[in-house]
């Protein structure tokens, strides 16, 4: 998936989330930036990234995340087939966790 | 397991929401009308959690305009927990409006369980709550591993139940609220493994007897349970519980699941405000058995031991009849002659259910919101007690747009997953079961009654214009043959003279220049039904005698009839006929067509000893203006140099 598809489906999702139709997204936007991306829908917007795009994100990664280039660049890197075997989402979050623990996440306790 | 886990997250009794959703969300507070209808209508669908939380929005924002939520019941929720509920409270005021209640949702500040139920001050009890939910999660309780020791387990066992005591009694301390207590969902992690369900003092010994004791002490009481360990465990725990969303925000369970978990809290509610519905409509041809009873018999209808198709639609009956057993009244409604339509319940040996069992029949040729609506006054219900099971998506359609208080479940294309689609749905939820409940269905003593045929529900029409049918007309042709034979040789029911061919036959009479033949096509929104009728007219100087007229029962109602009579008259004039003549002649099973033709316009002309009646249609007087006909119309392999 290329990223102006990416950012086409991000648009509708925090249009969706934030409430507001015209909401324009950039690379530097930033959470002070949107009225209402307060840390409860940083948590809302996750989960529904993962779940619109069929990835996992593990926690130190979401916890990471600065700005909507950021974000749409771990999207990039994980529905990319390199990335996740044939691109389908793995069903499970404890196989998704483990895979993810490579980066330094302590989010698997399995 | 996933396919389970994905028919409960994905609410997959309910309608998929409108594509324009969240516009129309948005534009829900444009005009007060009917405000609290219209947000009902939104949340009847299977939301999502974004989706729930845009509707809960529009919810505050009525509050605040100061909008009147009638007809939905106020409703006043205490949240308190030991887990993140941020996410949870507006998932519950959005589904709550599913159930007929506005949800008002107080959320206690995070992990103050004790403090907010003892301490007299405090957010939940200043708020007068109807009822407060207990949502503890294990993490959260002192739910201490002892394996092996089972004085210490017996001590943790009573520690974690007097702490969940003392916070209902402090709750109910002051005000009316009653309590509503969760079952605990265990852990996906084992300690041993099997062992751990042998040993005292594990978590998974100790949270089993935990919940034994929740559900023994909410027992006789006012208060209620929300079984989420049982749901837990039904879709499965390792999918319940997500450790990476514990560890981010501490959210008690997958979010996945919220719009599942409010669903059930909102049933609880909904149960306690006697909103949960009380009577079953069952379909009968493909929901209850395999087939036809009117095209197939009695001996051509699959149900029962020995064929899987036969045992999918033996457990929907074996569902509906442990409903009844439990106080729901079973009624059924279906386009067929009652006399047909009961035959399987009488003498089918396979039939779980019998004629005894069903509080009213409605078999008849009436459009189903009509007969729904029978029913229900029939039995002194409100249209809102009532929940309709068919396997048609059209029927399913017509009810929910004409009969927007009937509970019209979604079902899956395969029967196997019937039952399990309509138990999960929750219509029926109770919060208690008496005596009287197991005796209900008896008090309808006067079983398998028939209401007499209503005026029609609604605005049919309107419904028929929003299916965007397509009728297409072919001559017989190649391709057709195999169908064509097919229906002349198996439809008993719309067919008109019940003239059966072989192959060989409706080959020629393709060919025949003094025959006209029409394979009739419809498609519409919920896809493509295929070939649903055939004509054959014969010439006869410059009369067409109407050979075979037959029709799809699945496509009854829809004025299929009146396109194919337009298409009919349209040709005959460009081929310079003056009459049409159709006859009825009567069988077993085609009382259905007995007006067909003076439905049409026709007038008798004379009737035989056996029944049969012969019609006629002078096309000097005959008119197409009259025929509303509520669909578009293709024409394929026609001799167009003909026409005009």
């Amino acid at each position: 998936m290329q990223s102006p598809e990416i950012y086409a489906r991000l648009t509708q999702l925090f249009h969706d989330l934030f409430d507001d139709p015209e909401l324009i997204l950039s690379a530097t936007l930033t959470a002070k930036d949107v009225d209402g991306w307060d840390s409860l829908n940083h948590v809302r917007l996750v989960l529904s990234v993962q779940k619109a795009f069929g990835v996992r994100f593990s926690a130190s990664e979401i916890s990471k995340l600065g700005n909507v280039g950021e974000l749409v660049q771990l999207i990039e890197i994980k529905v990319s087939p390199s990335a996740q075997g044939d691109g389908a989402p793995h069903p499970s979050v404890l196989h998704g966790t483990r895979r993810e623990n490579q980066s330094g996440s302590n989010a698997s306790d399995e | 397991m996933r396919a389970m886990s994905n028919l409960l997250d994905s609410l997959a009794w309910l309608p998929p929401p409108p594509p324009d959703f969240t516009a129309i969300c948005r534009g829900v507070l444009a005009s007060p009308q009917d405000f609290g209808q219209r947000l009902q209508w939104l949340a009847s669908h299977a939301l999502d959690e974004i989706q729930l939380n845009q509707l809960a929005k529009q919810v505050a924002r009525a509050r605040e305009a100061g909008h009147s939520l009638a007809p939905l019941t106020p409703f006043k929720l205490g949240l308190i927990s030991n887990a993140t509920t941020d996410l949870i409270c507006p998932a519950l005021v959005a589904t709550a409006l599913r159930h007929g209640i506005a949800l008002e949702c107080v959320q206690a500040p995070f992990g103050q369980v004790a403090q907010q139920a003892l301490s007299s001050g405090s957010e939940i009890k200043r708020a007068r709550p109807d009822a407060v939910l207990v949502a503890a999660d294990f993490r959260g309780l002192p739910l201490r591993p002892t394996p092996g020791d089972a004085t210490a387990a017996r001590e943790t066992v009573t520690h974690v139940l007097d702490h969940l005591t003392a916070v209902r009694e402090g709750i109910k301390q002051e005000g009316k609220a009653i309590c509503i207590l969760q079952t605990i969902a265990r852990p996906a992690e084992p300690c041993f493994g099997s062992l751990d369900l042998v040993t005292p003092g594990t978590l998974r010994h100790l949270i089993d007897a935990v919940n034994r004791g929740i559900a023994a002490s909410v027992a006789g009481t006012e208060d209620v349970l929300l079984d989420v360990a049982g749901l837990a465990e039904t879709v499965g725990l390792a999918e319940w519980h997500s450790p990476i969303e514990w560890n981010l925000a501490k959210l008690p369970f997958a979010s996945a699941f919220l719009p599942l978990y409010s669903d059930h809290v909102c049933r609880l509610i909904g149960a306690l405000r006697g909103k949960s519905r009380r009577c079953l409509v069952l379909d009968l041809d493909n929901t209850l058995w395999s087939g036809v009873i009117g095209d197939d018999g009695i001996e051509g209808i699959i149900i029962g031991q020995g064929d899987a198709t036969g045992e999918a639609h033996l457990t929907v009956q074996q569902a509906a009849l442990s409903l009844r057993d439990r106080g729901i009244v079973l009624a059924v409604s279906s386009k067929n002659d009652d006399e047909i339509a009961r035959l399987p319940f009488q003498t089918h040996p396979e039939m779980v259910l019998r004629e005894e069992h069903i509080a009213v029949f409605q078999a008849n040729w009436n459009d189903k919101a009509s007969n729904i609506k029978a029913i229900a006054q029939e039995l002194s219900l409100g249209l809102d007690a009532m929940v309709f099971l068919d396997d048609n998506p059209t029927e399913r359609g017509l009810v929910r747009r004409l009969l927007p208080q009937v509970a019209v479940p979604e079902l899956p294309e395969d029967p196997s997953l019937y039952a399990r689609t309509l138990m999960a749905s929750g219509y029926f939820e109770a919060i208690t079961f008496s005596a009287e409940d197991r005796h209900r269905s008896d008090f309808y003593r006067d079983n398998a009654r028939r209401v007499a045929l209503q005026k029609q529900a609604g605005d049919v029409d309107a419904y028929l214009a929003s299916l965007e049918m397509v009728i297409s007309f072919r001559p017989f042709d190649d391709v057709g043959r195999a169908r064509i034979t097919q229906l002349i040789n198996k439809s008993n029911q719309f067919n008109l003279t019940t003239r059966r061919y072989t192959e060989a036959e409706v080959r020629d009479v393709g060919c025949d220049p003094d025959c006209y033949t029409l394979q009739v096509g419809l498609s519409d929104i919920y896809g493509n039904n295929g070939m649903i009728s055939v004509v054959i007219c014969r010439r006869n100087r410059s009369d067409w005698h109407v050979d075979t007229w037959l029709m799809s029962c699945r496509v009854l109602g829809r004025r299929v009839e009146n396109a194919i009579l337009r298409e009919i008259l349209g040709e005959a004039r460009r081929r310079g006929i003056h009459r049409i003549i159709g006859v009825y002649r009567p069988t077993a099973r085609n009382k259905m067509v007995e007006d067909h033709y003076s439905k049409l316009g026709f007038s008798v002309v004379e009737r035989g000893e056996d029944g049969a009646v012969l019609w006629e249609l002078d096309l000097a007087s005959a008119s197409s203006e009259g025929l509303h006909i509520p669909m578009a119309v293709e024409r394929f392999g026609f001799d167009l140099v003909e026409a005009d």
